[in-house]
C-alpha cells in the first residue's frame, strides 16, 4: 500500500528526513517511535502532502503510484488521512458542516455524487456513537474550546467518517487521560480491517497497549534505525531512547 | 473646467427652475458655498490621507441625466431581495420608478423624498429633520445638500413595529455617460418603533458612475433601527456614502456594511448620542480584490452617560486592493460609564494588498471602558493544510477559512434573506460553492 524508499525531505532548506525505508501492506498497523526531533511528525506531514516539505531524494509510492507531486487534498481523495497532534480550531464552522464539506469535497475529488443528506445524517449518528460523541457536540464550532480529549476524539470521528485506506495517527495519545485514550483506541480498533493500514506515531508505549502494532520502527535523526515487533516498544519503554542511540 | 467648477456652475443653472421653500433654498445656497470654499478633500487632510480622490475628481461627471432608459424587471430582478416580503423604494438614474417600487402611506410613510419635500403635510417633518444631523461642514455632504432632491423618505410613527423590511435601491443604467448621483435619504423613527432597512446602489452597465449619497437617521426614545448596506457594485462604480444617525434615550441603531464590489467606496458612518442609555452597533465585512479601495470612517460621539457602542469590522483584501479603517470614538467628559468596544481584523490574501487601520480615541471622561484592537494577518497555513488533509481543495479551504473569519459579523444579521444573500455573494466572490450557510 505504501512503499517508501530512501526518502529524503527538507523544510526551508533544512534536511529532516535522511533516507527512510518503509513498506506497509493492507491490514497492517505500524508504530513509529522516537525521541523528540527525530522526524516522526515530519514523516507524517510529508506522507500527507504539506507543500512546504520538499522531497529531495528517494520515492514515495502509494498503491504503486508516485504521490510526491500530489497536493494534500488529492492525497486525501486517494484515501490518505492524517490525524493531527494539534487539531486546528475553526470558529464559525460546526463539526457537522465541516465533516459534510470534507465528505462531499472528497467524493467530488473521487468523481462521485454528493452523499444524500439522509445517508450522511445516519452515518454521522452511527460514527458519533462509536466514539461516545453526543449530538450537541456536533453543532459546536470545530475544535473551538474543545478539551484535549474532545479534539482527539473528533479526529478519530473524522477518520471514521472518511474511511481512509491509510490513516496516520500523529501523537494521538498526547494530552489524553487513560479513559479518553481507551475511547479513542477502541474507535481506531473498530475501524481496523484487512484492507486498510494504520501508522501510529507515538512517543510512549502506552497507546500501543490498546492499539497493538504488527511492526514497531524507531526513528532517529531522520532515519529508521531499528525495526521489530510489538516487543520492541516494550523494550524501548524499559531502556529508554538512549539505548538506541548507544546501539548505533 | 474642473469637476468642482462644473458642479458649482450646474448648481447655479438648476436654482432658477427649483420649487424649494425659502428655508430649503437657503440651506442649499449655504451648502454650495461650503462646497465651493472647501472643494473636494485631498490627501493632505488627515481624514483622506489614504484615500486618493484624484482619479474621481478628474472624471467629467454629468450632474443632470439627460436621457431616460426604461428598465425591465428582468434587468434588475437579481439585485432585489425577493424571498422576503418588503417595501421597495427604487430609483433608476436618480428618477423614482413606480413600477419597481412598493411604497405606503398606511399608518406610516415609506415613500420618496421629493414627495415629502413638495407636499405641505410633510413640511413640518422636513423642517425639523432635513439636514439636522448631517455634518454641514463636510464637503461631500454639503454637495449633496445642494443637489439632493430625491431619495427615500421613511417616517415611522410611535410604537410601531414595521413588519416588512424596506429596500432602498438606486440603479444607474449607463445611458448617461459618467453620471454623478446625489441621493438623499431621510429616516425618522419615532419613540418605541422598530424598522429594518436595506440599502443598495447598483450600476447596470460598465459606464462610470459616482454616487454621493447622504442618509440621515433619527432614532427617538427606545426606537430600534436595523440598517444593512449591501455594496456590491460593478468595478466602474464609485460610492461616497455618508450616514448620520441621531440617537435618543434607550434607542439602538445598528448598521451592517457589506463592501464587496465597486472601484472606490468611502463610508462615513457617524453616530451622535443625544441622551443616556443608548446602544450603537456597527459591523462590516469587506471582501475586495483587483484595484478596489474600501474606506470605513466611523465616528461614535458619546455625549451622555451609560451608553454603549460596538464596532466590529472584518476585512479580506486580495490582489492590489486597498483598505482603510479609521474608527473614531469621542467620549465627552459628561459621558461617564461609557462602554465602547472596537475591533478591526484584517486578512491580506496577497503581497500587494494594503490595509491602513487606525483607532482614534478621544476620551475626556474618567470612568469609562473603552477597548479597541486591530489585527492584520494572513490565512493560517496550518489550518489550510488541515482542511486539505480532509479532502477540501485549497480554493475551498481558503473560502471556508474566510467564512470562519467573517462569521461573527454575519451572526448579528437579523433578516434571514439578507444573511442568505450575503452568504451567496461571499461564495460567489471567492469562486466556490459550499454546501452550507453559516
Amino acid at each position: 500500500m505504501l512503499s517508501i524508499d530512501n526518502l529524503h525531505a527538507q523544510v526551508e532548506g533544512k534536511g529532516i528526513l535522511n533516507g527512510i525505508n518503509l513498506d506497509i501492506k493492507p491490514g497492517e498497523v505500524h508504530a513509529i517511535m522516537g525521541p523528540n526531533g527525530s522526524g516522526k511528525s515530519t514523516l507524517s506531514t510529508v506522507i500527507a502532502g504539506h507543500e512546504d516539505y520538499e522531497v529531495t531524494k528517494g520515492s514515495l509510492l502509494y498503491q504503486g503510484v508516485d504521490i510526491s507531486d500530489l497536493s494534500a487534498d488529492e492525497r486525501a481523495h486517494l484515501g490518505i488521512f492524517l490525524s493531527f497532534q494539534y487539531p486546528v480550531e475553526i470558529p464559525g464552522v460546526t463539526v457537522t458542516n465541516f465533516i459534510k464539506t470534507a465528505i462531499n469535497e472528497t467524493r467530488k475529488g473521487q468523481g462521485l455524487e454528493e452523499m444524500p443528506a439522509n445517508v450522511m445524517l445516519k452515518k454521522i449518528k452511527e460514527k458519533a456513537k462509536l466514539l461516545s460523541i453526543d449530538t450537541q457536540f456536533l453543532s459546536r464550532s470545530l475544535n473551538e474550546g474543545f478539551s484535549g480529549g474532545e479534539k482527539k476524539r473528533n479526529e478519530i470521528f473524522q477518520m471514521a467518517m472518511l474511511e481512509p485506506k491509510l490513516a496516520i495517527l500523529d501523537e494521538t495519545d498526547s494530552g489524553l487521560d487513560i479513559d479518553a485514550m481507551r475511547v479513542v483506541a477502541n474507535g481506531v480498533n473498530t475501524l481496523r480491517n484487512d484492507e486498510n493500514a494504520i501508522i501510529v506515531i507515538t512517543h510512549y508505549q502506552r497507546l500501543l497497549d490498546y492499539i497493538v502494532p504488527d511492526f514497531v520502527h524507531v526513528l532517529h535523526e531522520g532515519k529508521i534505525v531499528k525495526s521489530g515487533g510489538k516487543e520492541l516498544a516494550i523494550e524501548l519503554e524499559e531502556k529508554g531512547y538512549d539505548w538506541i542511540k548507544q546501539a548505533i | 473646467m474642473d469637476l468642482q467648477e462644473k458642479l458649482v456652475a450646474s448648481y447655479m443653472a438648476q436654482t432658477s427652475t427649483s420649487e424649494d421653500s425659502k428655508r430649503m433654498a437657503k440651506l442649499r445656497s449655504t451648502a454650495i458655498e461650503t462646497f465651493e470654499q472647501q472643494g473636494f478633500p485631498n490627501k493632505k487632510m488627515e481624514e483622506w490621507k489614504y484615500t486618493p480622490l484624484n482619479k474621481l475628481v478628474k472624471t467629467d461627471y454629468t450632474v443632470f441625466p439627460k436621457k431616460i432608459k426604461n428598465v425591465t424587471l428582468t434587468d434588475v430582478q437579481r439585485f432585489i431581495l425577493h424571498d422576503v416580503d418588503t417595501y421597495k423604494i427604487v430609483f433608476v438614474d436618480g428618477v423614482y420608478s413606480s413600477f419597481l417600487s412598493e411604497t405606503t402611506h398606511e399608518g406610516m410613510d415609506v415613500c420618496l423624498l421629493s414627495a415629502a419635500l413638495s407636499q405641505p403635510k410633510f413640511r413640518k417633518v422636513i423642517e425639523q429633520y432635513f439636514d439636522a444631523v448631517a455634518d454641514s461642514e463636510d464637503s461631500f455632504t454639503a454637495l449633496n445638500t445642494a443637489f439632493g432632491r430625491e431619495g427615500a423618505f421613511v417616517h415611522i410613527p410611535k410604537k410601531k413595529r414595521v413588519e416588512k423590511p424596506i429596500q432602498i435601491i438606486h440603479f444607474s443604467t449607463g445611458v448617461n455617460q459618467n453620471l454623478m448621483l446625489q441621493p438623499r435619504n431621510l429616516v425618522v423613527v419615532e419613540a418605541q418603533s422598530e424598522v429594518q432597512i436595506i440599502e443598495r446602489h447598483q450600476s447596470l452597465s460598465d459606464t462610470a458612475v459616482l454616487t454621493n449619497v447622504v442618509t440621515e437617521i433619527f432614532t427617538h426614545k427606545g426606537a430600534q433601527v436595523d440598517y444593512y448596506k449591501i455594496q456590491n457594485d460593478r468595478e466602474e462604480a464609485s460610492l461616497v456614502d455618508s450616514t448620520y444617525i441621531h440617537q435618543e434615550k434607550h434607542s439602538h441603531a445598528k448598521v451592517h456594511t457589506f463592501s464587496f464590489g465597486g472601484q472606490f467606496i468611502r463610508n462615513n458612518l457617524h453616530f451622535y448620542h443625544k441622551d443616556q442609555a443608548i446602544q450603537s452597533t456597527m459591523k462590516g465585512i469587506t471582501l475586495v480584490e483587483g484595484k478596489q479601495l474600501v474606506d470605513h470612517h466611523t465616528l461614535v460621539h458619546h455625549a451622555h452617560p451609560n451608553s454603549e457602542s460596538h464596532q466590529e469590522y472584518k476585512g479580506i483584501y486580495d490582489g492590489q486592493s486597498t483598505g482603510v479603517f479609521n474608527g473614531k470614538i469621542v467620549v465627552e467628559q459628561e459621558a461617564q460609564k461609557t462602554n465602547a468596544f472596537q475591533q478591526n481584523n484584517n486578512i491580506l490574501m496577497s503581497d500587494k494588498a494594503t490595509i491602513n487601520t487606525k483607532p482614534q480615541l478621544e476620551i475626556f471622561a474618567d470612568d469609562v471602558r473603552c477597548s479597541h484592537g486591530c489585527t492584520i494577518g494572513q490565512l493560517d497555513e496550518t489550518a489550510l493544510f488541515y482542511l486539505q488533509t480532509r479532502g477540501i481543495p485549497k480554493k475551498e479551504a481558503r473560502a471556508l477559512l474566510t467564512y470562519a473569519f467573517a462569521n461573527n459579523v454575519l451572526a448579528s444579521v437579523n433578516i434571514p434573506a439578507v444573511k442568505a444573500r450575503i452568504n451567496t455573494l461571499i461564495a460567489k466572490k471567492l469562486g466556490v460553492h459550499l454546501g452550507f450557510n453559516l
